[in-house]
């Protein structure tokens, strides 16, 4: 493979990206984001209660340059689901809001189901909780 | 430093019969928030069309641009 002749960042963020079915690279954590877009993708998948693996790109400037390289993506934050590319912070939201990320991720709508009256409605609203 | 107008041009020289609406999101010169509708973007992945518009910028992107939010649109 050509990502792994000598490069232990590389591979190190291949590795993640292959072992997490969830993850997310950002800047800052989860719990203290540094910048609004990775804010608002984390609370994006907090609001879908997604397991998400988070790895926080500041400490090493070579982290984002090797994922960058990666993922040809410029930007961070950056959301892979299944070893894929899902998208930065406009994609993500974009995504939420259509429902089409809580169908990608598997995402338990917070809505009783059962209630036939709800199963026959096409249609979950989901519940835009950033605003 | 870049601003709105310049942007808008660029993507709209870039990607042929693109109409793009740019504006400064935070009037610091390096937010940005563009609204770009093409027919190249058609049949294309939300990613494939947002990589369109970054490639035009390429290493500008996380430098003198911050950011650009975008959201691209096939008609």
């Amino acid at each position: 493979m050509t990502d792994q002749h000598d490069n232990p960042i590389r591979q190190a963020i291949t590795d993640a990206i292959a072992e997490n079915e969830v993850i997310l690279f950002m800047k800052g954590s989860p719990e203290a984001p540094a910048c609004g877009f990775s804010a608002r993708t984390v609370g994006i998948l907090q609001s879908l209660d997604t397991r998400f693996a988070a790895v926080d790109i500041l400490p090493d400037p070579r982290i984002r340059q090797e994922l960058s390289e990666l993922s040809q993506w410029p930007t961070i934050p950056q959301l892979f689901v299944g070893g894929e590319l899902v998208g930065g912070c406009d994609i993500v939201t974009e995504m939420f809001e259509t429902g089409e990320l809580a169908e990608l991720l598997g995402a338990e709508q917070r809505t009783d189901v059962s209630d036939p009256a709800v199963a026959d409605g096409a249609t979950l609203q989901i519940e835009n909780r950033l605003s | 430093m870049p601003d709105a107008a310049s942007i808008k041009a660029r993507i709209e020289a870039a990607i042929p019969g693109a109409k793009a609406d740019v504006d400064d999101w935070t009037g610091g010169g390096d937010h940005f928030r563009a609204t770009v509708v093409a027919e190249a973007f058609t049949g294309l992945s939300r990613i494939q069309q947002h990589r369109l518009v970054y490639e035009i910028f390429g290493q500008e992107i996380g430098g003198p641009i911050h950011a650009l939010s975008l959201t691209t649109i096939s008609p």
